[in-house]
């Protein structure tokens, strides 16, 4: 299909950009087959706007006279008016923009397209293996081991094909127990904490159905993960009830009579449509210049976003003080095991290891625990709080991990090493980017997709010093403790950074924020002038002395 | 002195405890726990004391204070308990004035510098600073032995054409006297701030003199014609006041005016909101729902948007507009002083500034009478009469600092500190109810004045981001009063709660940092002034003594300033770069893995060590 097609209006002139805050500009529309673009020369500070397509998450049109308006809401949650004369283009725009906004197949996306203009330092796609991480491990304990059972992603498509699980349990086990566990993700390795050697395993619900069935393999392998005569805690992240009813469908949850040294938890973390309408009313709430304050505030309890906020940090932090201060082993899993698992065990690994605290840290975290993890990003960042579709498989999960990450760095601002911009520019980059990193929603897909081999990833960009420089925490000092947050709701923010990003004036906010790097940034260079000097009167004391 | 008495953590789910002794002095009421860790209380911030049912460890003593602490005792024996109870519910109530802690607080300086320490916030100086009197303001005598209005100062700036008996006459249409003053003038705007109680107009009386002094305001601005009379009660509430003989200015009598409502609650309300923020606040095991309802519920944010989007109303009145605008209430001494405060700081940078606060608190709060001793009840009164008026204030400017952020000299603790010693009785400014009783109470002679100390110790007020630069003098500061930018404020409702805040504070690493700073360009100055002798005498050979430099260390942080003042009595923040852990039983997800532990004896629970690491 040539873009070209869609495109019967190329260019407008004398269009109108409204953006909140900002005065409205005249200018010209561009539009290519993945960017609208717009641009205003008439005044010295020639200003251009380039959005992707792929980021425009609705689109609306009305029409006074032959003036028509186009109101563009982004799935970074954005929203822009363009005000084009002349009905014909008006529309034919506005459905160019809705058909490119909307193209169904992955191939035709952007990243495939995308030429980057920098030199390539590092190959992102090849930055994080799990080799690497194995090798770690193997610094600390031998009992564990790689497998590769799942090279063809025959066992479990979600799934990569190395995943490390316990040395006593071989391939063949490994293969019975993923038929005991929903789409095969049967047990694996999230994180090993060195303090005490304990473990998090994450997994999917086990196929127990309403007549109790078991899989000795299974028991074996998550018992393997126990020290002798300890117990450990299995999180689930659905509360009882639901996981009883899970039962009738095949699933279920591991029973005390065949995993005596478990204790289950569960926990209720919210999926699917209720979490992405919870995002849809808190954007509402948030967009809604109101001067009511009980209805902003009624309308912010009623999002339940927050709420969400609480107890995915909650259940993380439960995980890490099973791990760190009961010294127990965990293993986590809801039903699929893709989405609220993901969110448990990254968080708690944040809360627990100095390491997922780093900028490469995060970001190897994050293809370990998501992208690697299977989670599948193409259905749940389809559409973001704009969407009027409402297909069950959009959820902004990995957004709500992202905010969770962000309110523990609230509480603990000097240890992480990144800044709340990397945290915004993840969440970006998750609904709609230049870069394959984000596309398909496991590895079996993208390498069917080849694109390691077609696309750039993110990883490659963003670890380049140039880049790097916009996302480090001017204020980082390492911190090898584990981080309690609180879970007060009086602790609790809203996200300001996302969610009020475009609706309020920043520019005093970010001139603060400025001013505070410059403070540390000129303690930094009187430092090393003092010791400078220093240095210098010590020589000449010697000299004198030497003379 | 109580021994074995424990502490207990007030969100702490866990029954953790700190075991100490309590000791009752004749001021403050002191624990200090087994690591030596004190906790002072004044008497006078004790609120309430609460006797909870007896329980298996002891008897339960919950004392609640005026800056929002709440501590939880467990006594061991009833009889300590009631006695402490007893003891506690005389010294926090006092009946006369000379018995608060003012009068005995000695601060050991010597008599000229407690004059001196008085003579700090000179308004005169203020008036003249903005410009009057000038051509067509002029100071008024007529006050000047508290004839005409006893709520009022001595001296006043009054329209030179309003004369004696119109003054007389307009005080007499007012409620309390409080006739119609200047409270800021505005220079570049010729348009002045005027305050004044409401009129007794009930349904339709006049008063000549009270017309003729609104016109004087009106004429001696030369920009403009017409003038804004700002009721700051809502209708309803001017309108029943109306039956009482009261009520509000009929704009067919005036000339020239426009009048308008802004409704913000009256001192009632804004106690029972207040108590309902406490209560939800202070809810234990707290749901994110449950809060914002709370919140919503409380009305509180509201108050506080409508007491700034009033203030936002009468700044652009007069800087939009170039209008004068005549403010008040009832008496003129709550809303009234809320709003022409406020309307002030947004016009005119220099109460952005410490000094410029203070003067601004002594202007529009202490010399105008808003009644601090009432409304914060240092005697023990009516309990209608207590209000957080002043409180709300705070708020408003907080909300503001938050917005902008480089436009304030001071910062939060500034801001905290005052609330504090609002309610300290500490020092003389705040003690009763208007300037004259002050006089009466020689509180010059016999107390202190709070401004002299907190200057002394600015450095643990400033702002580290302040930019004086930020926006010249006269423009106006326009926040953005959308209600999501309304945020509750945690550093004050829980100041004393630790484990609610962030464990690492960016704002006092980089308070500490620019501090550093400055001792570090003194040091580069030092070293290069010796370099640069030594290079002078570098031909002149002689040994001197290894000079080592006098200060080792200057890079070594120092401990962030306490937000109180005299005896540190608690561990606000821990060394900037102190880096923690914190400690699950904060928290209250630690619940439900406590009831396991407990099934499992076998598990022993690690006690998590702060660790601390000073860079």
């Amino acid at each position: 299909m040539e873009f070209a097609e869609l495109i019967k209006t190329p260019r407008a002139d004398n269009v109108v950009l409204h953006r909140p805050f900002h005065q409205a500009v005249e200018g010209t529309l561009c539009l290519t087959g993945h960017h609208l673009i717009f641009s205003s020369r008439r005044n010295d500070n020639a200003e251009e706007l380039w959005l992707l397509h792929s980021n425009i998450d609705s689109i609306e049109k009305r029409f006074v006279g032959s003036l028509g308006t186009i109101v563009i809401k982004c799935k970074d949650l954005r929203i822009i008016q363009l005000d084009i004369p002349g009905m014909e283009e008006c529309l034919n725009i506005a459905s160019s923009i809705e058909a490119l906004s909307t193209l169904d197949s992955v191939t035709l996306m952007y990243p495939f397209f995308y030429r980057p203009m920098f030199e390539v330092v590092e190959d992102g796609w090849c930055s994080f293996q799990l080799e690497q991480e194995f090798e770690f491990l193997c610094s600390m304990t031998n009992e564990w081991r790689l497998s590769y059972v799942n090279k063809e992603f025959s066992v479990c498509p979600s799934y990569p094909p190395a995943v490390i699980v316990p040395k006593s349990i071989d391939d063949e086990a490994l293969r019975k127990v993923a038929l005991f566990r929903q789409g095969g993700r049967f047990p694996v390795l999230s994180y090993y904490h060195k303090k005490n050697g304990m473990v998090m395993m994450r997994s999917s619900q086990p196929l127990t159905g309403t007549n109790g069935r078991r899989c000795k393999e299974d028991e074996k392998l998550i018992n393997a993960t126990l020290r002798t005569g300890r117990r450990g805690f299995v999180i689930d992240t659905r509360p009882l009830g639901v996981a009883q009813q899970a039962r009738a469908k095949g699933g279920g949850f591991e029973q005390e009579v065949h995993y005596p040294q478990w204790r289950r938890i569960h926990k209720y973390i919210e999926r699917f449509n209720i979490l992405q309408e919870s995002l849809i009313k808190l954007v509402e709430a948030c967009n809604d210049q109101s001067h009511n304050m009980d209805r902003w505030l009624s309308k912010l309890e009623a999002s339940n976003w927050l709420t969400h906020v609480k107890e995915l940090l909650t259940t993380a932090c439960l995980a890490a003080q099973c791990i760190d201060r009961e010294g127990a082993s965990v293993l986590v899993h809801g039903s699929e095991g893709t989405d609220s698992t993901l969110q448990v065990t990254s968080l708690a690994q944040i809360i627990l290891d100095p390491r997922c605290r780093t900028i490469r840290g995060f970001e190897s975290l994050v293809v370990r625990e998501w992208l690697q993890a299977g989670h599948p990003f193409q259905q749940r960042c389809a559409q973001s709080a704009y969407s009027n579709s409402k297909q069950k498989w959009e959820a902004p999960v990995f957004l709500l991990f992202l905010e969770c990450v962000w309110q523990i760095h609230r509480q603990f601002p000097c240890s992480f090493e990144f800044n709340e911009q990397f945290l915004i520019m993840l969440f970006e980059h998750a609904y709609a980017s230049q870069f394959g990193t984000f596309l398909g929603n496991n590895e079996n897909e993208r390498a069917k997709l080849k694109l390691p081999q077609k696309t750039m990833s993110l990883w490659s960009w963003v670890n380049r010093t140039e880049e790097l420089g916009r996302f480090q925490n001017p204020i980082y000092e390492a911190n090898s403790l584990v981080i309690w947050p609180s879970v007060a709701p009086q602790s609790l923010q809203l996200w300001e950074g996302v969610f009020l990003r475009w609706n309020r004036p920043s520019k005093f906010l970010e001139e603060a924020e400025e001013e505070r790097i410059r403070i540390i940034k000129y303690n930094k260079a009187l430092q090393a002038k003092v010791n400078a000097l220093r240095r210098q009167l010590a020589e000449m004391e010697t000299d004198e002395a030497a003379q | 002195q109580v021994e074995q008495v424990k502490l207990l953590d007030r969100f702490s789910t866990s029954n953790k405890s700190l075991t100490g002794t309590l000791y009752l002095t004749a001021t403050h009421l002191l624990f200090i726990d087994s690591s030596q860790r004190e906790t002072w209380i004044l008497h006078h911030h004790i609120a309430a004391v609460e006797k909870l049912p007896l329980t298996t460890s002891g008897c339960p003593l919950v004392i609640q204070c005026k800056n929002f602490r709440i501590v939880h005792f467990v006594v061991p024996r009833e009889r300590d308990c009631h006695d402490i109870y007893n003891s506690l519910l005389q010294l926090s109530r006092t009946a006369k004035y000379e018995e608060l802690y003012a009068f005995s607080y000695n601060p050991k300086q010597n008599e000229s510098e407690q004059v001196k320490g008085w003579q700090l916030i000179d308004l005169a100086e203020e008036y003249k600073r903005m410009g009057v009197p000038n051509a067509y303001w002029q100071l008024s005598d007529a006050n000047r032995d508290y004839k005409i209005c006893e709520t009022y100062p001595r001296e006043l700036y009054v329209p030179r054409t309003a004369s004696k008996p119109i003054i007389v006459g307009s005080s007499k249409f007012r409620s309390k006297g409080r006739f119609p003053v200047l409270s800021y003038y505005h220079k570049n705007k010729e348009a002045a701030i005027c305050r004044c109680s409401q009129p007794l107009s009930g349904f339709s009386a006049r008063c000549l003199e009270d017309e003729h002094m609104l016109q004087a305001i009106s004429k001696a601005n030369p920009s403009n014609r017409y003038m804004y009379v700002m009721d700051t009660r809502p209708k309803l509430n001017a309108m029943a006041n109306r039956a009482a003989g009261k009520g509000y200015e009929n704009e067919d009598n005036y000339s020239n005016i426009r009048f308008q409502f802004v409704g913000i609650e009256n001192i009632h309300v804004m106690r029972s909101s207040l108590q309902k923020l406490l209560e939800v606040s202070g809810t234990r095991g707290l749901s994110v729902n449950d809060f914002l309802s709370g919140l919503e519920n409380s009305g509180w944010l509201r108050h506080i948007k409508a007491v700034l989007d009033a203030a936002v109303f009468l700044a652009r009145a007069i800087a939009v507009e170039s209008a004068s605008v005549l403010v008040h209430c009832s008496d003129g001494w709550d809303r009234t002083s809320q709003v022409c405060s406020l309307g002030a700081l947004l016009l005119d940078s220099y109460y952005r500034t410490i000094k410029g606060f203070m003067v601004l608190i002594e202007k529009d709060w202490i010399s105008f009478g808003h009644k601090f001793s009432d409304r914060c009840c240092q005697l023990d009164g009516d309990p209608k009469e207590i209000s957080p008026v002043f409180t709300q204030f705070l708020e408003s400017v907080w909300n503001l600092t938050e917005q902008f952020p480089q436009a304030f000299e001071y910062n939060e603790a500034f801001l905290l500190q005052i609330h504090e010693h609002v309610h300290s009785c500490q020092f003389g400014n705040f003690l009763g109810n208007c300037q004259k009783e002050r006089e009466e109470l020689k509180l010059k002679e016999k107390t202190y004045s709070l401004w002299p100390f907190l200057l002394a110790e600015q450095k643990k007020y400033q702002n580290p981001l302040y930019n004086p630069d930020f926006c010249p003098e006269l423009t106006l500061l326009e926040p953005n009063t959308v209600s999501f930018n309304f945020k509750f404020w945690r550093n004050m409702y829980h100041q004393f709660d630790r484990s609610m805040h962030p464990r690492q504070s960016v704002f006092s690493l980089i308070m500490n940092t620019s501090e550093q700073n400055k001792q570090l360009e003194e040091d580069i100055k030092e070293l290069e002034a010796k370099i640069k002798q030594r290079n002078g005498q570098s031909d002149v050979v002689l040994v001197k003594e290894h000079e080592q430099t006098a200060h080792p260390a200057p890079v070594a942080l120092k401990t962030p300033p306490c937000f109180q003042k005299e005896q540190p009595p608690m561990p606000v923040n821990d060394a900037v770069r102190t880096i923690e852990g914190s400690n699950t039983a904060d928290n209250r997800y630690s619940e439900l893995v406590s009831e396991f532990s407990k099934a499992e004896p076998a598990v022993v629970s690690l006690e998590y060590g702060v660790a601390r690491m000073t860079c």
